[in-house]
């Protein structure tokens, strides 16, 4: 491994030849190369190459006491492990293997999805053509340490071959010399290298404890001036202010950089692995390389340091100049990767100053890319305000319970309810306050209730539909503005980087809670929820919530979704066309059905795992108990089924991240059963076959959507923060496509953001109002109103749209043509005027389809102010549709 | 809804100023104004004379509003020490004293005097004693139904001292008895019909609590707009009417048992306490409880771009 490595740099092998290899897909997992009597795999060298990357350049990223806050932001592997051995690692994919948890080394390796070697029959199990894809275990031989695996990327391989061959260190001007060291334990990483398993874990505990007197520190006092990255123009001030000279750090010249022909190599290799998908998970390599962007140089006065850097000489100055060379090449060839971050990342990207000084270029296709980011959350005009469950007399009055003691009780049940989730909003934030201890006996002695009156299934719809109400969508489920959300859209201005970093940190570090669910994967709202459940404990509850998520989900699975126009992959890049309106109407759909479904199927998976759950993984003897004891009863969902399906009908961008979330609420066991271990088996198929630079069918984005979940699935560690912010930003990308337009999943409803772009604030917040207005007319509605509103605005508006392009428009360019020939130098006649005719005119046009369409109606509703304000509605939508396509179909030409 | 003693207030300003009903002063109070008021009601009696002691002492506060907040203070002192009066050998001594002076003095407002006296209620004195004087006839006890009947039509009590004496406690008391009872119940009406009016006037659809009952709802606010509006920037479902002053104590019980409830039904909504309020219990607006103690003049309706036609008085009011 080191080998390889060591004689790319210098030269002996070919770079393209392992390029080449890399990029193959599967057939040659082995490469051979005769002359060095070399014989690698592919499953070891690509962690083998992550993890010499992040020890390489662990010095930069972790520096000692005196920049404590930064220390808990490397993914290092000390850190991992601790992650690792503090969570359930079952929950990924690898989870059965190994007796530490999981390890991403075991991801990209075959025995991932076996529960151990006498399970490596199961990916033959899977019908995959392409099986040689993925060698059963055995066929490649693993190294013992891969099955007990001591950190995220395993080191050993280095430690078996280092006596043999001395890589260069690109990022430090010497070779390490570290274990000689006395101080050998204050860097685990190189010394883990040279001592054995037994030492290195010693030392990792070490470590372990050193971090965590270190956090405990820092929250205790925090230094926020520490945790300013040196931007140079932006931090000058602060450093000269509030950071003593010691801290001071170097800034990155280009100039400086060394080992630029070796690093240029690596920049290559790592590329390669990120574009073929090669990396667990694309999005925690490109954190690491916003981390060595950001880097600082080790400071050289601390006397514990001291030594250990005499050693080194200026080593960590060099450092810096050779991380961020690295970082701004990878930027570079992963751009358009990069170019589909949101609008903030890419501006504080842009604005970096190292980017600018290492690479102007990459720092003006950032800018570019900026303007056509449409990776952005406008969340401005979604309705902020939390609504109940409507009382509808069809579904909720008296007729619809057993005895009128039933429906005196369900009364009453209701309001028990809202009163403990405003108590809840009050309260639980507040030091000390305890779910259970203040909610739990009012929620179970609701339960009791409830059991003796059977009105079980009231309120499970209750409890689901608020759950959707509070949770859905992208925005509303963050109750404050501290979650890694906000943070993210917040990343404005100067103080950007340095929030970054502060953030970065937050979403690195590991979260202590042992629970049955971290809570990460519960924000917001959720956590209500779910910890109403836990309290509740209610198995009649819980058995109808399931009954009904079941059928929600499927039916949601099912939806029909139009596919775009295979050309998509192609026009993607262009970033300029609208679509058409249709189209566009579909995205907003699909991404609120997506979500719908993500948050549904990660309750049906925490309801159904919920017994299964424990703290502790259990021993062997018990696992083979319950799998044998499992495997006779029926799980909740087929799964397997749901899943296949979905990948004969190509529906798997809807399916799988739903099923990702569901997966990822599994117990210890539940990987182990034959179901799971089958969908993840070929989950795991699907994510590899998945490379992001390849066009294919798939468009680029559904692709990085399915990446990355499945990524997150496999590796279900801090790296999730990064996700859950990122994620809805890529969601939002994602399904918006390139329109700009996009309002999130009620934007059906919500005026365009052009109408509103340059009105001042007092007329905008009358506008948020009437938005208001409109969602809460519907509140109280039956939901056949509002669809039946829509369905017509959506055929009236596409007559309309209809209607102009066969008379109007065609009269338009005869007009225009002729304006054109008229009066060239007349600049009255700019398109905007144009298109303002033409809105007057359509809407004459829509008006009098509507006074059509608006007669049906009239037949099913009585009360004339509903049948009024539901008209209205219509035409307001009816005619922002065809409004939206012609100023994004005409305004262009 | 019922008010909770708002009519005798209004039938004194009618005695006192020859005129109807003009709502004046300041209804929104704050804790501490509130705390004053209450601290002077302490002493006072549920007379026409102390009415006009408060009136004086607070000029500036509309007279329904100090009557209100006198009315909810005198039956809280009433709960709080009734059941001093209400043990056999009191009620005992009450009755002999009673008689006694009745005999001495059969035209004179013996009762009511006695009423006041001991600071009970003077219509709850009635109650006793009348309870007591049947008992002494029948030897058995009174069922509930002729004891209601009498007080409210002394004429049927067999002993005409005791009719005049009932039927003066019963007017001269304006926070118990079935005259205020029946007052509570007129204002409360009044109130609600007043609410409509004013709806309709507004030309805002909406239902009533009859509507929503035949409808089956299990909670029934006074109104629902079939069509929201917003009220000063917040939504409005459902307005519920009170013709009472909001204190501390009534607003906690009616945001358990009614407005929390509304809110869990059909959301945000309006409360409207015609007597005034405690402005700092106005403090759940952004949970969707707003209080108000008149008809809101600032209210938005939903009004559409493609609707050229909105109406002017809805685009832009100032907020109060």
């Amino acid at each position: 491994m080191a080998a390889l490595l060591e004689s790319l740099l210098s030269q002996k092998v070919d770079i393209i030849k392992v390029v080449d290899w890399l990029k193959s897909a599967g057939d040659e997992e082995k490469l051979s190369i005769s002359e060095l009597g070399l014989t690698v795999h592919k499953e070891e060298f690509v962690p083998f190459l992550l993890n010499f990357l992040r020890e390489q350049s662990s010095q930069a990223l972790t520096h000692g006491p005196a920049t404590p806050a930064k220390t808990p932001s490397r993914p290092r592997p000390a850190a991992q492990t601790q992650v690792f051995s503090e969570r359930r690692g079952c929950k990924s994919a690898s989870g059965g293997s190994g007796t530490r948890g999981a390890s991403r080394v075991q991801l990209f390796s075959p025995s991932s999805v076996s529960p151990g070697p006498e399970g490596s029959h199961c990916l033959s199990q899977l019908n995959f053509n392409n099986l040689e894809e993925f060698p059963p275990v055995g066929s490649s031989p693993i190294s013992p340490a891969a099955s007990k695996p001591t950190r995220r990327i395993n080191p050993t391989p280095v430690s078996a071959e280092r006596p043999h061959s001395k890589p260069k260190t690109c990022f430090t001007s010497t070779p390490f010399s570290k274990p000689s060291s006395p101080l050998s334990g204050v860097e685990p990483l190189e010394g883990s290298m040279t001592g054995g398993n037994s030492l290195s874990l010693q030392e990792e505990r070490e470590l372990l404890k050193r971090e965590k007197t270190k956090r405990a520190q820092q929250v205790g006092s925090p230094q926020p001036s520490s945790l300013e990255p040196c931007t140079p123009t932006k931090t000058v001030l602060k450093t000269g202010s509030k950071v003593t000279p010691e801290h001071q750090t170097t800034c990155p010249e280009p100039s400086k950089v060394t080992f630029s022909l070796e690093l240029d190599l690596l920049v290559e290799l790592y590329s390669t692995c990120i574009s073929e998908n090669l990396v667990p998970n694309i999005f925690l390599e490109l954190f690491f390389v916003m981390q060595l962007l950001t880097s600082r140089s080790p400071h050289t006065h601390d006397d514990e340091q001291e030594s250990l850097c005499a050693a080194h000489s200026h080593s960590g100055v060099q450092l810096v100049h050779n991380c961020v060379y690295f970082a701004v090449k990878v930027l570079e060839n992963q751009f358009q990767l990069v170019a589909h971050l949101d609008k903030c990342t890419l501006r504080l990207l842009a604005e970096n100053e190292r980017v600018a000084s290492f690479s102007p270029h990459l720092r003006d296709r950032l800018t570019q890319a900026q303007d056509k980011s449409t990776a952005k959350v406008t969340e401005l005009y979604l309705s902020t305000f939390i609504h109940s469950v409507p009382f509808q007399p069809d579904t909720d009055n008296r007729s619809n319970f057993s005895s009128d003691k039933a429906f005196h009780i369900f009364k009453k049940q209701r309001d028990i309810f809202y009163e403990v989730l405003r108590e809840w909003e009050d309260f639980h934030k507040e030091p000390g306050w305890s779910f259970d201890t203040a909610l739990g006996n009012r929620i179970r002695g609701m339960m009791s209730q409830m059991t003796s009156a059977g009105n079980h299934s009231h309120f499970a719809r209750l409890f689901l539909k608020q759950l959707i109400q509070m949770c859905k969508g992208p925005r509303v489920n963050s109750t404050s503005g501290d979650t890694p959300d906000a943070d993210l859209l917040g990343m404005l201005g100067a103080e950007g980087l340095g929030r970054l970093k502060r953030l970065e940190e937050r979403l690195i570090q590991p979260h202590g809670v042992v629970g049955p669910c971290p809570p990460p994967s519960f924000p917001g709202y959720q956590e209500f929820f779910r910890d109403f459940l836990q309290a509740a404990s209610c198995c009649q509850l819980n058995q109808h919530l399931q009954d009904s998520l079941c059928q929600q989900l499927l039916q949601l699975d099912e939806v029909s979704i139009l596919s775009p126009p295979a050309s998509i992959c192609e026009r993607e890049e262009e970033e300029e066309e609208d679509g058409d309106m249709e189209q566009q109407d579909e995205k907003q759909r699909f991404s609120s059905v997506l979500l719908l479904a993500r948050l549904l199927a990660k309750f049906l998976g925490f309801i159904s795992f919920l017994p299964y759950q424990t703290s502790e993984k259990p021993s062997r003897e018990i696992q083979d108990t319950a799998i044998a004891l499992r495997s006779k009863s029926v799980p909740v969902l087929d799964v397997c089924a749901v899943l296949r399906n979905s990948m004969r009908r190509r529906r798997t961008i809807l399916t799988v991240p739903w099923l990702v979330e569901f997966l990822s609420m599994l117990d210890f066991i539940g990987p182990l059963l034959l179901c799971y271990r089958t969908t993840l088996g070929t989950l795991l198929l699907l994510y590899r076959r998945l490379v992001l630079g390849r066009c294919e069918e798939m468009c680029y984005l559904n692709k990085l959507l399915m990446v990355s979940v499945l990524g997150w699935l496999f590796q279900i560690n801090p790296s999730f923060f990064i996700h859950s912010g990122e994620f809805r930003k890529l969601l939002a990308a994602f399904v918006s496509g390139s329109t700009a337009k996009s309002g999130g999943i009620i934007r059906k409803i919500t005026p365009t953001s052009a109408e509103l772009k340059d009105t001042p604030a007092a007329h905008r917040s009358q506008q948020k109002l009437q938005v208001d207005l409109e969602q809460a007319f519907f509140h109280n509605q039956p939901p056949s109103l509002r669809r039946t509103v829509e369905f017509v605005a959506e055929r009236v508006g596409s007559n309309a749209v209809k209607h102009m392009k066969a008379t109007l428009v065609n009269e338009l360019v005869g007009r225009g043509e002729k304006m054109l020939r008229d009066g060239l130098g007349s600049p009255n006649s700019n398109p905007s005027k144009l298109n303002d005719s033409i809105c007057a005119q359509l809407c004459d046009a829509g008006l009098e389809a509507l006074a059509r369409a608006t007669r049906y109606k009239s037949l099913f509703y009585k009360c004339p102010a509903v049948l009024a304000t539901s008209e209205n509605i219509t035409k307001r939508l009816a005619t922002e549709k065809a409004c939206s396509w012609l100023s994004a179909n005409i305004t262009g030409n | 809804m019922c008010g909770r003693g708002g009519r005798i207030e209004e039938e004194w300003q009618k005695d006192m100023e020859g005129k109807t009903l003009i709502l004046s002063g300041r209804m929104r109070l704050s804790r501490a104004e509130h705390k004053e008021i209450v601290r002077w009601t302490e002493k006072l009696r549920p007379t026409r004379q102390c009415m006009k002691i408060l009136k004086d002492r607070f000029p500036s506060h509309s007279q329904s509003t100090l009557l209100s907040i006198f009315s909810l203070e005198y039956q809280k002192r009433i709960k709080r020490t009734f059941s001093r009066h209400h043990v056999p050998d009191v009620i005992e001594s009450y009755y002999q004293r009673y008689l006694s002076e009745a005999k001495a003095q059969p035209t004179a407002p013996v009762l009511l005097e006695l009423a006041n006296e001991v600071d009970l209620s003077p219509a709850l004195m009635a109650r006793i004693i009348l309870d007591r004087f049947l008992q002494g006839q029948d030897g058995g006890m009174p069922s509930k139904s002729v004891l209601n009947s009498m007080l409210k039509e002394p004429s049927l009590i067999p002993d005409q001292i005791l009719a005049n004496n009932v039927y003066q406690c019963t007017i001269n008391d304006c926070c118990y008895g079935p005259l205020v009872d029946c007052i509570k119940h007129a204002i409360g009406h009044e109130h609600e019909v007043l609410l409509r009016e004013k709806l309709k006037e507004k030309n805002l659809s909406f239902l009533d609590e009859n509507h929503l009952r035949t409808m089956g709802y299990d909670k029934t606010p006074d109104i629902i707009l079939e069509v929201p509006v917003a009220v000063e920037g917040h939504i409005v479902h459902w307005i519920e009417s009170k013709a009472s002053f909001g204190d501390d104590q009534s607003h906690r019980t009616y945001l358990n048992e009614q407005f929390w409830s509304y809110w869990n039904r059909f959301g945000p909504g309006l409360v409207i306490y015609w007597y005034g309020f405690i402005g700092e219990l106005d403090c759940q607006r952004d949970r969707g409880i707003l209080l108000k103690d008149c008809f809101p003049t600032d209210i938005v309706t939903l009004c559409h771009a493609t609707q050229q036609d909105r109406s002017p008085e809805s685009q832009n009011k100032d907020k109060e």
